[in-house]
């Protein structure tokens, strides 16, 4: 297995993508998301490159499922455009090719797609699984290692549920990213981290995706108690502001995941039938601001941890 | 006949029958099942499973006992099995009635929301959240709610809502809010989407009353033990009156509460026939192109996925995204079915059969001007397959009239004005809605 996760003791420490652990290992990591393919392939393709001049240290690029059960209306509605442009996993993965961009790449999406990718022979070959008889996660994951993407997060895929993907993930050496919420506790929480690599991705509130004026108290709490793992912690759910991520930072985050307000950017574009570059240049703006809160954040907290 | 049970009433046991207790330790029922939902929800889950072992399955603080109590007073418990003479002629045998359309509210609904809403009072939950297709379960669980002095909300698809203005009424009359959900096609499947996302941002003071055997465990367990009401009645009463069990039982099927009901208390008599009828819609054919299967069999056409927490039959695309499915009955309306089924269908132990909308139409024009019985649109499922297959069935059939057609008739004047169904009368004076 070439996941270097301690794993028996509860202590991933890191994963299997060097890309992925580079990128939290010197200074906050900015974690954007878009929907790929909203709300066409070529425009997405300019606007997750906006990120990347924006400063993102890895991307999440959300593959749209019909029933996004976790997702608030703004990414509700980014996955009705994509899907409506036509966005399959087959062209997924086409995106993932074109994209010219130096992060690490992360796909966001549901199990059923995972689940369902490639034909009778690919899905018959996932032999030490539960899931040979028919589909499997193993036809996707050894695509997406093919793209060159560097890991997963599905949000509907509990840790009771994600061996067969987590074999996957190891055989072709990439990272299975876990959401831990603030009502994640006690053995469910080590449950988790004995499967999760990569990074941790710490749910600021309950509910669902969404650009929120505030950030939740309970981040703080689910930071403590994610303190004695020694995995990166990424907070998302509600930020949509440099501010925001600065004191996410400052208070123990070693990246922050922004998703709906940056499509909330895209979503304007398509009402406002603005220009690609406008929109793109937006995103990129936005990207600098949230990426420079976090940085202030970190200087925040390594400053305080100095004058100690 | 070797299943023949001796002249006692009593059903056996459910601890010696293997079948009523798949699924209860783990969720999963052969490959089907599972719990693949957000994290955020995983501790509700838990805890609901929880108290599920504690107070279902141990009647804990004597919950089971209140739950049969308000049963029988709140909901009319025991509801009859009566011979249905002119259908029984008709097919040249006998076929029974299991009216589950005489319980309260007019459906077999109430058997689980009473249960659930319940069972929410007992965890000490303040509030109850509710998905309904048809209005059905809405409208059970807005009665229970109210009967249980419990806030409720209630998530419904706007195209169901203007299919189904009488129960959008009747639940707004019980005292429930209902939440519009304009996603998608507007149906069954957003509306358990949009519940789901309610119960992830409210779980912690929050009870989701999932209306059928569906969803993440324990739910699939827990709907099927609260509806297997209808079969434990329907077996002692068959016994009772014929002094045998039946050949078949038949019920329709859309997430498969009124099946798994109907068969929970047979699946371990192998000489009973399980006859799992789903909506045929207009045609079998599904338009890839354009995301919708102009039916809702899944257990029939549906292939093996995972959706709204469960793996289990569905009707997708090739990429696995899930289709639009379309009936004539809202309350069939649904592109999964319960993870049970999916496995009882793989085992041989569950035919499913496909009735199109027309036959439905048909059957619920049937049972209505010979029996004196209008059918909800699903039941008349049941009743369509009756016609086109009563030759293939044994001496004693059992058929589930799973809920009463009152809601339906505004529906039942615009379809069967489109058609030429026969025994139906004149809809003309009827048209513009009654």
């Amino acid at each position: 297995m070439a996941r270097r996760t301690a794993g028996g003791d509860g202590t991933a420490t890191t994963g299997n993508s060097e890309a992925l652990a580079a990128a939290f290992a010197d200074g906050p990591a900015y974690v954007p998301y878009l929907a790929v393919g909203d709300p066409d392939y070529e425009s997405s393709l300019a606007y997750v490159e906006a990120l990347d001049r924006g400063g993102a240290d890895v991307i999440e690029l959300g593959l749209p499922f019909s029933e996004p059960i976790a997702e608030g209306p703004t990414i509700q509605g980014a996955v009705v455009r994509s899907l409506e442009g036509g966005m399959t996993p087959d062209r997924f993965f086409e995106f993932v090719e074109d994209l010219d961009v130096d992060a690490p790449l992360v796909c966001m999406t549901y199990y059923n797609l995972i689940y369902q990718y490639g034909d009778g022979e690919a899905r018959s070959a996932s032999e030490t699984s539960d899931d040979a008889a028919s589909g499997g996660p193993r036809a996707f994951v050894e695509k997406a290692a093919e793209v060159g993407l560097e890991g997963f997060v599905v949000p509907d895929l509990p840790a009771e549920e994600a061996d067969p993907l987590r074999e996957a993930c190891d055989e072709f050496g990439l990272d299975l990213v876990f959401i831990v919420a603030p009502t994640t506790k006690g053995e469910r929480l080590e449950r988790i981290m004995r499967r999760v690599s990569g990074y941790v991705y710490v749910q600021a509130r309950l509910g669902t995706t969404g650009a929120k004026s505030d950030v939740a108290d309970s981040t703080t709490e689910s930071l403590d108690r994610l303190r004695e793992y020694d995995v990166p912690k990424a907070v998302g759910f509600g930020i949509s502001t440099g501010e925001h991520a600065e004191r996410i930072v400052a208070g123990g985050a070693d990246g922050i995941i922004v998703g709906s307000a940056l499509v909330d950017v895209v979503a304007d574009g398509v009402e406002e039938d603005l220009p690609t570059e406008a929109v793109a240049d937006r995103l990129e703006s936005l990207s600098r601001e949230l990426k420079a809160g976090a940085e202030r954040g970190h200087a925040a907290r390594t400053g305080t941890a100095e004058s100690r | 006949m070797s299943e023949t049970e001796p002249t006692t009433t009593d059903a056996p046991e459910p601890s010696r029958r293997p079948g009523r207790e798949r699924g209860r330790d783990d969720g999963k029922f052969g490959r089907y099942g599972g719990q693949f939902v957000p994290e955020a929800l995983m501790p509700a889950i838990e805890e609901l499973t929880d108290a599920y072992e504690r107070y279902v399955l141990g009647n804990e603080d004597g919950f089971m006992d209140e739950f049969r109590e308000r049963l029988a007073d709140f909901g009319g418990r025991p509801t009859p099995l009566q011979r249905a003479d002119r259908l029984s002629e008709r097919y040249g045998r006998e076929i029974y009635l299991k009216r589950e359309d005489l319980l309260h509210g007019g459906a077999h609904k109430l058997n689980n929301a009473l249960g659930q809403v319940l069972l929410a009072k007992y965890m000490g939950k303040e509030r109850i959240v509710a998905e309904t297709g048809a209005g059905q379960h809405g409208t059970a669980t807005a009665m229970a709610a109210a009967h249980l002095d419990m806030p409720c909300e209630i998530y419904m698809g706007e195209r169901d809502i203007n299919r189904q203005r009488p129960n959008v009424f009747r639940m707004k009359l019980n005292g429930a809010e209902v939440n519009p959900v304009t996603a998608g096609r507007g149906t069954l499947k957003e509306a358990i989407s949009e519940t789901m996302r309610d119960w992830a941002t409210t779980v912690e003071n929050t009870h989701y009353v999932i209306g059928s055997v569906v969803g993440p465990h324990p739910f699939p367990v827990m709907v099927r033990d609260f509806q297997a009401v209808i079969s434990e009645e329907a077996r002692a009463q068959a016994i009772e009156t014929t002094g045998e069990l039946p050949t078949d039982v038949v019920a329709c099927a859309g997430g498969g509460s009124n099946t798994m009901g109907s068969f929970a208390g047979f699946v371990d008599d192998d000489g009973v026939a399980l006859h799992a009828i789903e909506a045929g819609g207009s045609t079998l054919e599904v338009d890839e192109e354009a995301g919708v299967a102009p039916n809702s069999a899944s257990l029939f056409a549906g292939e093996e996925g995972v959706l709204h927490g469960a793996r289990t039959k569905l009707l997708q695309d090739s990429h696995g995204q899930i289709m639009e499915s379309h009936s004539v009955s809202s309350g069939l309306d649904y592109a999964g079915v319960g993870p049970e089924l999916a496995y009882l269908v793989d085992e041989g132990r569950v035919t499913p059969v496909a009735v199109d909308d027309d036959a439905a139409l048909e059957g619920f024009h049937r049972l209505s001007n010979t029996e004196g019985i209008i059918p909800a649109l699903e039941t008349a499922h049941a009743f369509g397959y009756l016609e086109e297959h009563a030759e293939d069935l044994g001496e004693r059939v059992v058929v589930t009239v799973s809920g009463r057609g009152d809601k339906d008739l505004d529906a039942a004047i615009e379809e069967t004005d489109k058609r030429d169904v026969p025994g139906a009368p004149e809809m003309s004076m009827f048209t513009g809605g009654i």
